[in-house]
Parts: C-alpha cells; structure tokens; sequence
C-alpha cells in the first residue's frame, strides 16, 4: 500500500475522532476545545448521535490491508469508501434540521425523530478521504492502469459535479413538474411547455411576434456566428500578420468582456437610442429622422457581439498559435496557391478551436441577461422570461423550470452538433519535433476581410468605451454634461478617522467582498477545468460523454435558475452554506468552469500525445507528466480560464443576486440596484473602476502565468526560441 | 518550473483558505442577541439610512441586503425551510401579501398600529394581520416636456389623453407579467372602467405603447432620457427624476388612479424574532418614517403624523379610487387577468 492511501486513511480517522462533524450553529462562539475531540463525530456518535456510529464499520475496514499485508487491498478499499460515502449521504438526507425528512421515515418511527445540523469540517473531511480511498482501491485493482492520480482525479471531478451541479439542478427542474403547492402534476408541464408564447410561430405569416424560443434559438445562432468570425478576424490579425497596433487591438477586444453587465447596454442607449449622441448627429447632419431601432433584436445583438466576441477571440488566438507551420509548408511546396492553403488546410486545423468558440458564442448569448434586460424591447428572449417567471408578477418557479428546460435543450443540442461536426478527425499539430518553419502570411484576401471586420469593429469598441469613461464624469449622462466626481465621492469616498482610514464610501463594502470572491474563485475554477479537460481528452473511461455534458450543465442553465437551486439545496443540512461567501465562490467555480474546460480541451486536442507518452515512457508519473509536460503548454488555457472566471465572478448577476447577504454583497447587485433607481452615473462610475481593477488582473495573470513558447519561429524572422524551451 | 509550482500552491492554498475563510465566516455571522436580519425592498440610500437609525437608536446590528420585492419573495420562499431573515421591510405589497397568503409570513399586532392610516391598516385586516403598509404611492404617469413642445402635444390630463394619435408610439409602460407595477395599472383600469371597457382601453392604449419594458420604474427613466414621450409609472418614481432635474412633468390622472401600498411582514420561523417585532414596532413611527424624503424616495408615509415630503405628489390633488387589495392580489386572479392580458392585449398587432 503506498504511502499516500495510507494518508488519506489516517485523514478518514481524523475527519471522523478529531475535528468538528457539524458546523457552528451561527449564533454559536465555538471554543478550542469544540474544534478538536469534542465536536467530533465519534464524541457525538457515543452521545446519542447513533445513527454516526455505523461510520466506525467502513473507517475500520480500511484499516484491514494495513494490518495484513496478504489481505487483497483494493477490494477492502473500494468496500470502505463505497460503504463510508453511502452511510454519510443516507444518514444526511434523512436527517434533517426537524427530525425525519421522509414521510415515510415519520410514519414508521414516530415524528419528529432524531435531528442534526449541516456538516461541517470533520464531515467533510471524512467524506472526501472515503472518496480517495474508493478511487485508489480501484487504481489498486487495475483501473487506469493503475495511476492513482487519474482515479483520483476522475473522482473528484465526478463527486464536485454532482454535489455542485448535478444535485442543486435536479432540485429545482423537479419542479417542472410540480403545481404550485409542490405536488406532483405532469399535465401542467405539458400545458406550460406547449404553450404559444414560446412555441408561436406569428411572425413568419403576420406582424404579430414569434414564440420566446425561436427568439432566442435566432438572436444565439446570430451571435454566434458573428463572434467567432469576429474572434478568428482578431485571432488572425494578432497572431498572421504585421499589423503595427496590434497590440492595442488585443487589449481593445478584451475591453468588453470585462465590462460590468448593463453599461453597454447603457452606453449603446445613449449612443443610438433617440435622444443618443449619434442619434443626434445623424438628424442634425443628415436629416435620418430618430427612431428607437436599438431596442429590439438590433441592440441585444450589437450588446451581444460587443460583449462576447472577446470570449472567441481567446479560444481562438491559443489554437491559430498553435497551428504547425509544417504542415502549411507541406501544401505550399505542392504549389497550393496561399488562398487554397488556407481554405483546405489552415482552416481545417481551427476547426476545434472555431467549434469551440461557436458553441460558447451560442450558450453565451443564450444565458445573458443583463443585455437583453435593458435593450430587448419588445423581443423577448428566455433568460430574461425566466428571471421574471421567479421574482416577477407571476411568481410560477414551475414555469421557470419549464423554460430552463428548453434553454438547457438548445445548449445540448449545440453541444452535440459540435461533436458531430468535429467527428474523430485528428487536430495535432504541436508536436515534439523541433523547429516547424514560419507561419505563412495570410492570403491576401483573408487578411483584408479580417482588417474589414475588426478594425470598424475596434473603432466602434472605442466609442461605446468613450461613453462610458464620459459618463462616469459628469453629472447626468444625456441631459447634464457639468464635469463632476461626485460619483466617484459617493462610492469610493474615505475619510481619515482617529484610528486609521475609514472607507466611508457607499461601494466599498461590496467592492471589498467581489474582489475577494472573484480572487478565490478564478485560480480554483481554471484547476478544475483544465484538470477536466486532461481527463476528457487523454484519458479513456467509460462514461466520458455524461461526464463532459455535466461539465456544461451549469453554464447552460439560466443564473437566475441557478441561484434559486442553490438556495433550495444548500439552506437545509447535510450541506448548509447559504449566507456564506463559500457559496458564492462554489456557485462562480462550477458555473465558469466550463469555459476552462472548452479552451483546454480546444488547445490540448493540437497537443501531440507522443509529449506525454515520452515523458511516461522516461518514468515520469501521470501527475508529473501533467505538471511538467502539459501545463507548460497550456498557458494560452491557462490564462483565458484564469480572466474569464476571474471577470465572470466580478460582473456575473442573475445568478448571485439571490445568494447575497449583507456581508457578502456583491458589486454587480449594487450596480443593478442603481440602475433600477435611475442612477446612472453612479453605476458606471463604480464600473469604470471595476473595469481598472480587473485590467490589473489580467496583467497580473497575464505575467504570473506567462507565454507559450512554441517552436514557431516568427513570420519576420526574429531570432526565435528553440522547440526544447517549451518543454522544460 | 518553478512557475508551475507557485501556480499548483497558490491554487491549493486559495482552496483551503476559501474553505477555511468562509466557513468560519459562515459560522461567526452570529445572530446571537442584539442582531437582525432584514431584506429591504426600497431604494439602497432608504435602506440604509433606516439601519442606521435603527442601529444607533437600540444597539441591535443590522445586516439588511437590499433586492426587489419580487426577489425578496422568491428568496423567502425558497429557504422556508430554514429561513435567513427575520423581518421583510418594504417593497410593493403583491408579494407581501402572496407571502401572506401561503403562510411565510407570521400575524403581528404592533401597539403602533392605531396610528396609521387606514389604508395601511386595511391592508394588515386583508392580509389576517401578516403584513402591514408602511408607505403609499399612487400610480399615475409623467411625460417629457420637452418633446412635447417640440412635437406640439397638448398636456395630457387623463388616461384618456393617453389614447389620442398624438402619442402612436410614445407611451412607455412597464409590463404587468414582470412588473407589479403595470399590474397594478391593469387592475386599476379594470377597476375604474369595469373589465370589457378596461380592456377596450388596454388594447387601444397598445397601439401608442412603443415598449413593455421588464422593470416598473424603467418608463419614468426612458422619459427623462428623452427616450419616450410619456410613460407610466408610480408618481413617486416620476418625482426622483424631476428632483434630479430632468424635463419631466407628473401628472396624476383625472379619472382617478390605483396606488401600491409598501409593506412590511415578519419571516415565520425567525431567529431573531423579539429584535424583528421591535424593528416593527419602530418602523412604524413617524420619526423612522420621516427617513424617507431625506434618503430622496417620495412615498406617502403610514403614519398619521409622519410629516409628508413636499416634493411627493399631493394626495389631495389625487382621486385614488378604492383599490380592493384583497381580490387584486389574490393569485387567482392575478392569474386570470394576467392571462386574459397576453392573449387579447399583447399580442395585438400594431
């Protein structure tokens, strides 16, 4: 038995004798002495806590092939751990806050029964080194060729979805189902999902309107499209060609994805609504009469492209870099004209990477909310449907459910097309091999539609940034253009106390706790999503496609339904964590993950296998292999999991505004509170200030994480770094 | 490599200090004596100003988190089983009383009660004593007068004006399947105009509405944006952009007009139950009601001698109309209009 199992068994014990099995009551002040022995599980199990005390069988069975050395250990440690992780989740979910949470548990044994509170670190501790031990029993008995690291991994992947995604999802779209007294009604479902407003078809014949499905299926598609052509036009101009501002474009297209929700939309109104900048101009100048076409598909779709084409751009550039040059070389030798390279062999090699980007395109657009809200109009798409299902007039959660499952439908299905289209083809392209000649510049008609489409783009970029930074400075954006920084007073004001400096400023409170939560949640959301996608493309296990759909449930459902499901599952033991910051990191991690996991997937996919194999073959382990091998040729993944969950966590809204306490309010929840009491300036003032603080991030990551050195040598034939520096 | 390494530690360690960090905040957000939880329903510069006062006024701490009526309902609906807050303070009386109505809300008596007005009071008799009115403020609509100068629109006086041709395309309202507010607009027309005539008016008011907007108060912003002519919302919502000095004049119509109580209910199975009846208690007060106007939010307050902010609309100036509480928030009939709207209002062709 290796050392490590060995640990992680001591840890079970631990978990269980020593550290406290609940969490504090929150009106409880917990001593020393509560911590350690006292709280434990086994003190509470022989205090009447009975029902803990069948926990002693699976601890102690893993003891068993440590006492005998001829016992056959990975069979005693799959027992233990199946057996530990069984007994804890059915002593959990049947003993609630108030007794007995099963009618029939009522029934037989008298109410209310035995109670308990949520787990807390003990519990936790116990559960994940069951969880380890179970995987490294089934390494023992050969499964993944025996490397522990991979088990481990897959497990622990596995037990995070279902805990964070898979069990809060099912809660809530369980009550698709429901009437709204709870009980169980599949007719409703029928009558709800049949029902014209989603489903009508009015459009095509008459001016009447279309159902919201059709809607939003259109508006996703179009958005999709257009942000990976957008994205590769970038990707293209940044990596093919000698384009003098180059880097000014990158840091352009990044702007919006770290643009607070609302203040583009914001600053497109005051653009192009009726009484917008631009708007004006056009009727002064040229006499186009003002109208309100920016409310309607016209704006969310201009809202959409602005937001998300940054999204695309960062799948792609990491796969256009990682093109092999040799294989351009190998047509162009052939005498392909520079046009037919392209077509027939550059463009196919991004074919992971432009699936990749549409399908994000797709789900992003799919999942806005903050855009639609203000600019929608009278198109009605189903985020916002479902945001007002819940807390509007209607107040029908079922009806939210409904719609959810139509949203997460069109998300699978785009999912699955991405699939179909990328087939079994073979992507490779960075391989061991030493230097692999100089990247082809583009045809010349490629670079001219891509100079076409980004540079009017970057131009617009530019204007909607100006509204903004103008709009932060003066009083009323719009009406009143007096220079003031009486936003910036009120949110960000401090004031010099006897006792040191005193952050007196409105904003403050919120601003302190979305950094902190967007700090923690970024690194942890990109090592699980790149640990995924290790998983899902250099490992074979069965039930890999279940594993990668789980992956994508949590982005593809709606963040309004997202944050009533974590209330409903995580306000009631075993897992009580509502009103902590602990749910709103979880919520960020496994909601943004899956962004991690794309651009993995996309980059690791050209990544010639015979890299790892070498090192494995050199005897380097799996976990090795992945830290020296693959992670240094992930950095392009690397960084664009680490800004995209890092901005995500600062300006996600729909899903946390239930999941906000007093102490753990969020920026984005005081943006939208402004912005519903008319207070413009004051909201784009505090996002002008947290657009700043998430540039510096990314710098940061940007230099903490650092590039890939490819062995690509440069088109302009500077000296370039050899192929062996990639791989330290 | 070393690079690598600090990456694989520093995600290891943000792991266990997120872990460790949270869990001991989660558990020393005590509520232990001296605290209450509030969800506040009104502006952020209200609530705060009401938690403050409070805070300083008893001891107790405060930890108010501020969302709209209708998410503080979801919220409140969602953890019964294990309820967070303590008292709801604020916000349009619908979700109060749908609160009230399935039992999330506990009945309260409060000493103070003899010293409202009786709409507010008639709100906590419909409601079996589970919620209580705390402010008042009547619908009615505004319009830019600017563009109406520049398009030579007569100043509109009633509902009625709404309908001439004048204003095709220059009505804003909000949209009564996601906004209480333009519910409380269709049961008053409903109300005032019996409900075949009312939604006679309703469709022909369609033909002039440019957009349903999502949120209530959306209307009174687009009107001093200059975005739409006129637009319909609570007066009091009109009144914060003609203060912030927008060209925007409030009207309250002369047939008469429907208005929104702002409630107040105490979460069943609080934890802090004494400090939230004590929160109650002092809500109702004419001193904690006269933060309102100073926090810039113009409702009418509850209490009989709350002095009422100059800037709000005069109620005297205001035909309210006897708005029955009780049969237009009930889900069921909330229900049934809200479905005979969509199927012979919204989908209307222009």
């Amino acid at each position: 038995m290796s050392r490590a199992t060995l640990g992680w068994i001591v840890l079970s014990w631990v978990g269980f004798a020593l550290l406290p099995w609940y969490g504090f009551d929150r009106s409880a002040a917990p001593t020393l002495a509560d911590y350690f022995i006292s709280g434990s599980g086994l003190v509470h199990g022989l205090r009447g806590a009975w029902w803990l005390l069948p926990i002693l069988v699976p601890l102690g069975m893993a003891l068993i092939p440590v006492a005998r050395s001829s016992a056959r250990p990975g069979t005693w440690l799959v027992a233990s751990g199946l057996l530990g992780l069984a007994l804890i989740v059915l002593q959990g979910f049947t003993i609630g806050l108030n007794g007995w949470t099963l009618d029939i548990l009522r029934a037989l044994f008298g109410e209310p029964g035995p109670n308990q509170a949520g787990m807390g670190y003990g519990a936790a501790l116990t559960s994940a080194s069951f969880l380890i031990v179970l995987c490294h029993g089934l390494a023992a008995r050969g499964w993944c060729r025996g490397d522990t690291f991979v088990t481990s991994s897959i497990g622990v992947v596995i037990a995070l979805i279902i805990v964070f995604v898979f069990f809060p999802v099912t809660t809530i779209l369980a009550s698709a189902f429901a009437d709204n007294s709870g009980n169980f009604a599949p007719s409703e479902f029928v009558a709800k999902f049949m029902d014209k407003s989603i489903w009508g078809l009015d459009c095509l014949s008459s001016d009447l309107r279309c159902g919201v499905a059709w809607n939003t299926l259109f508006l996703g598609l179009l958005v999709a499209f257009g942000t990976t052509a957008l994205g590769l036009a970038f990707a293209l101009i940044a990596t093919r060609t000698e384009f003098r501002y180059k880097k000014l474009l990158r840091v352009m297209s990044i702007l919006p994805i770290i643009t607070p929700p609302f203040v583009i939309g914001l600053a497109l109104i005051l653009l192009f609504g009726r009484s917008g900048a631009l708007s004006a101009v056009l009727w002064e100048w040229f006499g186009v009469p003002r109208s309100r076409w920016i409310y309607g598909l016209p704006g969310v779709l201009i809202a959409q492209l602005l937001a998300f084409t940054p999204i695309a751009f960062l799948v792609l550039i990491g796969v256009v870099q990682g093109i092999s040059p040799t294989l351009e070389e190998a047509s162009q030798t052939l005498r392909a004209k520079s046009w037919t390279t392209f077509w027939t062999v550059t463009l196919p090699l991004m074919r992971p990477g432009l699936a990749n980007a549409f399908l994000l395109g797709f789900v992003e657009s799919l999942a806005d909310f903050g855009n639609p809200l203000v600019l929608a109009g009278n198109y009605e798409v189903l985020s916002t449907k479902i945001f007002f299902a819940v807390v509007g007039a209607q107040q029908d959660q079922g009806r939210a459910a409904v719609l959810s499952i139509i949203l997460l439908a069109f998300t699978l299905g785009a999912f699955w097309l991405q699939h179909a289209w990328l087939g079994k083809k073979v992507y490779t392209t960075v391989t061991g091999k030493g230097d692999s000649g100089i990247p082809l510049p583009l045809p010349r008609r490629v670079a001219l539609a891509s100079y076409f489409t980004a540079i009017p783009w970057a131009l617009f970029t530019v204007a909607v940034y100006a509204i903004i930074i103008v709009g932060a400075f003066v009083r009323s954006m719009g009406r009143d253009y007096t220079p003031t920084f009486e936003h910036f007073i009120t949110a960000f004001r401090v004031e010099r106390a006897d006792w040191g400096l005193y952050f007196s400023g409105s904003a403050w409170n919120s601003f302190f706790a979305t950094v902190k939560v967007a700090a923690l949640s970024a690194p942890l959301t990109a090592a699980i999503g790149l640990l995924t996608a290790y998983l899902l493309t250099r490992q074979r296990f069965s039930g890999q496609r279940s594993f990668e759909f789980g992956t994508l449930l949590s982005f593809a459902i709606p963040g309004t339904v997202v944050g009533v499901s974590y209330i409903l599952a995580f306000n009631v033991p075993p897992i009580e964590i509502t009103g902590t910051g602990f749910i709103l990191v979880m919520c960020f991690v496994f909601r943004n993950m899956p962004v991690g996991v794309r651009s993995g997937i996309a980059t690791l996919s050209q990544i010639d296998k015979s890299l790892d194999e070498a090192s494995l073959t050199l005897g380097a382990r799996s976990f090795t292999t992945m830290r020296r091998v693959v992670l240094p040729l992930l950095r392009p993944a690397i960084v664009a999991s680490l800004v995209y969950s890092f901005v995500r966590a600062m300006t996600a809204v729909s899903a946390v505004i239930f999941l906000v306490t007093a102490e753990y309010n969020m920026a984005t929840t005081y943006i939208v509170g402004r912005v519903e009491a008319g207070e413009f300036g004051l909201a784009i003032a505090y996002s002008t200030a947290l657009i700043l603080v998430m540039l510096l991030a990314i710098v940061a990551i940007q230099l903490v994480v650092g590039e890939r050195r490819l062995g690509r040598r440069s088109a302009s034939g500077a000296p370039s770094p050899i192929a062996v520096q990639a791989i330290p | 490599m070393e690079l690598k390494k600090t990456f694989a530690a520093a995600t290891m360690l943000a792991g266990t200090m997120t872990a460790l960090s949270f869990m001991s905040a989660g558990a020393a957000q005590a509520q232990a004596q001296g605290e209450l939880v509030m969800y506040c329903g009104v502006q952020e510069e209200w609530c705060r100003a009401m938690t403050t006062a409070f805070e300083r006024e008893t001891g107790i701490k405060v930890s108010m988190t501020r969302k709209s009526a209708g998410e503080v309902y979801a919220q409140v609906k969602a953890e019964a089983a294990n309820p967070r807050a303590d008292i709801w303070w604020g916000g349009t009386g619908d979700p109060h009383m749908q609160a009230a109505e399935e039992g999330l809300t506990v009945e309260y008596k409060s000493p103070k009660l003899g010293e409202l007005q009786d709409w507010a009071v008639r709100q906590w008799e419909q409601s079996k004593q589970r919620t209580v009115g705390i402010y008042s403020g009547a619908l009615g609509f505004g319009y830019n007068t600017d563009l109406a100068k520049s398009n030579n629109i007569a100043e509109p006086k009633c509902w009625a004006d709404l309908l001439k041709a004048e204003f095709k395309d220059e009505v804003q309202v909000a949209d009564p399947n996601s906004s209480g507010t333009a519910y409380t607009l269709l049961a008053t027309i409903v109300q005032i105009m019996g409900e075949d005539k009312g939604f006679e008016y309703l469709k022909a008011l369609h033909k002039n509405v440019n957009q349903y907007t999502k949120s209530g108060a959306a209307p009174a912003k687009a009107m001093a944006l200059g975005e739409t002519t006129a637009g319909i919302a609570f007066m009091h919502d009109i009144v914060t952009m003609v203060v912030d000095k927008a060209p925007v004049k409030v009207v309250a119509p002369c047939e008469g007009t429907g208005y929104e109580i702002g409630s107040m209910s105490l979460i069943k199975g609080a934890k802090n139950m004494d400090n939230a009846k004590k929160f109650y208690d002092w809500a109702l007060t004419a001193d904690a009601q006269k933060l309102g106007a100073d926090a810039k939010s113009y409702q009418v307050p509850s209490n009989k001698s709350t002095p009422i902010p100059p800037q709000s609309p005069k109620l005297s100036d205001i035909k309210l109309i006897n708005f029955d509480f009780a049969k237009y928030g009930s889900s069921a009939e909330r229900k049934r209009l809200l479905s005979k709207w969509d199927n012979e209002v919204k989908n209307l062709p222009k």
